[in-house]
C-alpha cells in the first residue's frame, strides 16, 4: 500500500467519525463503559485473587506425631511432605513452641502459666508440622496423604473455610467473566451499528467508488479504521481514568485507614496496570476491529 | 472492446429485460443505445458495469470475460470503464477539484500525479477556473461536464454514459455531446445510453434500438427509431 493511500484512509477514517458524530459518540459511550466496567472487575478480582492467595497462605494445617515419636521418624514424615509439589511452607513446631503459643493465647499471665507448670509441658505430645498449601483446594487431598503417613497420630485442618475461599473465588471470577462477555457483545452490536450508518450515510459515494473501480480493501478500509479509532480511544480514556482513580484510592486508603491496608495488602499499580493496560487495549481495539471487519463484510461487497 | 453473446436477463422475479441480445462493439466506435422506457437498456449499462451478471450469455469487455472473471479483477475492469450519469452523481460535500481527484484516489494513483491529471482534465472540460467550487454553485450542465472530467480522469478505454443529456436544456445537451464526441475522436470507445431523439439523429452515430428487451435495428449511421 503506498503511504499517500494510507493516510486517505486514515483520513477517511477520521471523516467518517466526524460526519457521524452522534453514533460514533455512543459507541464509544459504550466502549468507554464497557472497558471502565472491566477494569472495576478487574481490579476487584485482582485484587480478591491476592488477598485470596494470602488468606490462603495463613490457613494452616496441622500434623501431629505418634506419642513418643523419635526424631527420625518425624523427619521421615517431613520429608515425605516436602515432596508434594503443592505444599507452600512447612513448620516444625516443638512442643515448647506449642505450649508458649497455648500460654500467649490463653493465659492472661501466660509467664505465670508457664512457671506453675514448670518443666511438666501439658503439650509434650504436640509437636506438630505445621502446613500451608500453594492451592487450598488441595487441602481435603492432603489430610487423606498425611493421614497415611506411618507415624502420623492426627491431621487438623479447616475445611470449611477452604471450600468456602474456593467456591466464592470461582464464583466471582464466573460472574465478572459473564458480565464482560456481555457488555462486550454490546459494544460490537452498537459499533456495528455506527458503521451500517456510516455506510448508508455513504452509501452513494460507495457507489460511485465501486463503479469508479475501487477495491474491496479500498472501500472496506476507512470503516474498519473508523471501528479501530473508535475501540483505541474507547479504551485509553477508560484505562487513564482507572489509573488516576486507582492511584488516588489507594493513597486515601493508605492516609485514612491504615487498619484496612495493614489487614490487607492492595496490588500495586504497576502491578494491576501492567496487565490491564495491554488487556484493555486489546479489548477495546478488538472489539472495535471485529464490529467493523463483520459489518464491512456484510454491507460492502464490489 | 465490447462483446456481447446470446445475452439474456431475466430478474429473480421473472421480468425478462434483455432476450437473446448480441452486439459487438469495435475499439474507437460511437455507439448510441437507445430505447423507450423498459426496453431493456439500463439492464444493459448495468450488465456492462459488471453491477449484474447475466442469467446466460458471455460479455467480454476490453479483453475480460465476465463469465470467468475472479472477484478482485472486477475492480480492475471497471477502471477501464468511465462511467457519466443522467443525475451527475457528484459528491455534494466535496470541491469539483475533489470529486474529480476522487476518481483517481480511489484507485490509489499517487499525489503527484493527481495534482498534475486533475486540473488537466478541468482544463479539458473547461472549467479550470472553478475548481474550487461546489456542485450546488454549478449549472447541470457544468455538474455534467465534471462528471465528464471524473469519468476520464483515470484514461478509461471505454465511455459509458447513461443518459447524459437527461437533465439538460437542448444547449448543455448539445455541449456535452460534442464533448463525448472530441473524447471519441482521441480513439476513446463511447457508449451512450439514451432516449434524446434529437442528439441521436444530429450526431449520425452508430445506433443499436432496443424494444422489450431484443434489438430491432442496428445501423451504421443510424436515427432514432420511434417505436410508436
Amino acid at each position: 500500500m503506498k503511504i499517500s493511500t494510507f493516510f486517505y484512509i486514515l483520513r477517511q477514517g477520521f471523516s467518517n467519525i466526524r460526519r457521524n458524530i452522534l453514533f460514533s459518540l455512543a459507541s464509544l459511550g459504550t466502549i468507554i463503559s464497557c472497558l471502565f466496567l472491566f477494569g472495576i472487575i478487574y481490579a476487584v478480582i485482582v485484587n480478591f485473587e491476592s488477598g485470596m492467595k494470602e488468606l490462603e497462605n495463613t490457613i494452616t494445617i496441622s500434623v501431629f506425631f505418634d506419642e513418643e515419636l523419635p526424631d527420625e521418624s518425624i523427619q521421615l514424615i517431613g520429608e515425605q511432605i516436602r515432596v508434594l509439589d503443592y505444599v507452600n511452607t512447612m513448620d516444625y513446631i516443638s512442643p515448647e513452641e506449642a505450649w508458649d503459643k497455648f500460654c500467649e493465647q490463653n493465659y492472661d499471665d501466660p509467664q505465670a502459666a508457664k512457671e506453675a507448670y514448670g518443666d511438666n509441658n501439658p503439650l509434650r505430645n504436640s509437636a506438630s508440622y505445621s502446613i500451608t498449601l500453594k492451592d487450598v483446594s488441595k487441602q481435603a487431598e492432603f489430610v487423606a496423604y498425611a493421614s497415611d503417613l506411618k507415624g502420623v497420630r492426627k491431621v487438623k485442618s479447616s475445611e470449611v473455610t477452604a471450600d468456602g475461599i474456593t467456591t466464592l473465588s470461582s464464583l466471582v471470577g464466573y460472574a465478572s467473566i459473564g458480565i464482560v462477555v456481555i457488555l462486550m457483545l454490546v459494544s460490537i452490536f452498537l459499533i456495528s451499528n455506527t458503521i451500517t450508518i456510516g455506510i448508508t450515510v455513504r452509501k452513494e459515494e460507495i457507489g460511485i467508488m465501486k463503479l469508479i473501480g475501487a477495491t474491496n480493501f479500498f472501500v472496506r478500509a476507512p470503516f474498519i479504521i473508523e471501528g479501530i479509532i473508535i475501540g483505541a480511544i474507547g479504551s485509553c480514556i477508560p484505562l487513564f481514568l482507572l489509573h488516576t482513580m486507582y492511584d488516588k484510592i489507594l493513597s486515601y486508603v493508605a492516609g485514612r485507614f491504615k487498619v484496612v491496608t495493614s489487614m490487607f495488602a492492595f496490588v500495586s499499580s504497576e502491578e494491576l496496570f501492567k496487565t490491564m493496560i495491554p488487556v484493555g487495549l486489546i479489548l477495546g481495539i478488538g472489539v472495535g476491529l471485529f464490529g467493523s471487519i463483520v459489518t464491512t463484510r456484510k454491507h460492502l461487497k464490489v | 472492446m465490447i462483446e456481447l453473446e446470446n445475452v439474456t436477463m431475466t430478474y429473480p422475479g421473472g421480468m425478462t429485460a434483455l432476450k437473446d441480445v448480441n452486439i459487438n462493439i469495435e475499439k474507437g466506435e460511437f455507439v448510441f443505445i437507445v430505447g423507450s422506457s423498459g426496453s431493456g437498456k439500463t439492464t444493459l449499462f448495468k450488465l456492462l458495469l459488471k453491477e449484474l451478471n447475466p442469467t446466460s450469455g458471455k460479455i467480454r469487455v476490453a479483453g475480460y470475460d465476465y463469465s470467468t472473471i475472479k472477484k478482485n479483477a472486477i475492480p480492475k475492469v471497471r477502471r477501464r470503464i468511465g462511467v457519466v450519469f443522467q443525475n451527475f452523481r457528484l459528491l455534494k460535500d466535496r470541491t469539483i477539484y475533489e470529486n474529480v481527484a476522487f476518481a483517481q484516489r480511489v484507485i490509489q494513483t499517487p499525489a503527484r500525479f493527481i495534482r498534475r491529471r486533475v486540473p488537466a482534465m478541468l482544463t479539458l472540460v473547461g472549467l479550470a477556473e472553478k475548481y474550487k467550487s461546489y456542485p450546488k454553485e454549478l449549472s447541470g450542465g457544468e455538474q455534467q461536464r465534471v462528471a465528464m472530467a471524473r469519468a476520464l480522469v483515470n484514461n478509461p478505454d471505454i465511455i459509458l454514459a447513461d443518459e447524459p443529456t437527461g437533465n439538460l436544456d437542448p444547449k448543455n445537451s448539445i455541449d456535452i455531446m460534442n464533448l463525448l464526441d472530441d473524447i471519441n475522436k482521441r480513439g476513446t470507445t463511447v457508449v451512450v445510453v439514451t432516449h434524446n431523439k434529437e442528439i441521436v439523429n444530429d450526431m449520425k452515430k452508430r445506433v443499436i434500438t432496443l424494444k422489450k428487451g431484443v434489438i430491432i435495428s442496428d445501423e451504421k449511421q443510424g436515427g432514432y427509431i420511434d417505436e410508436d
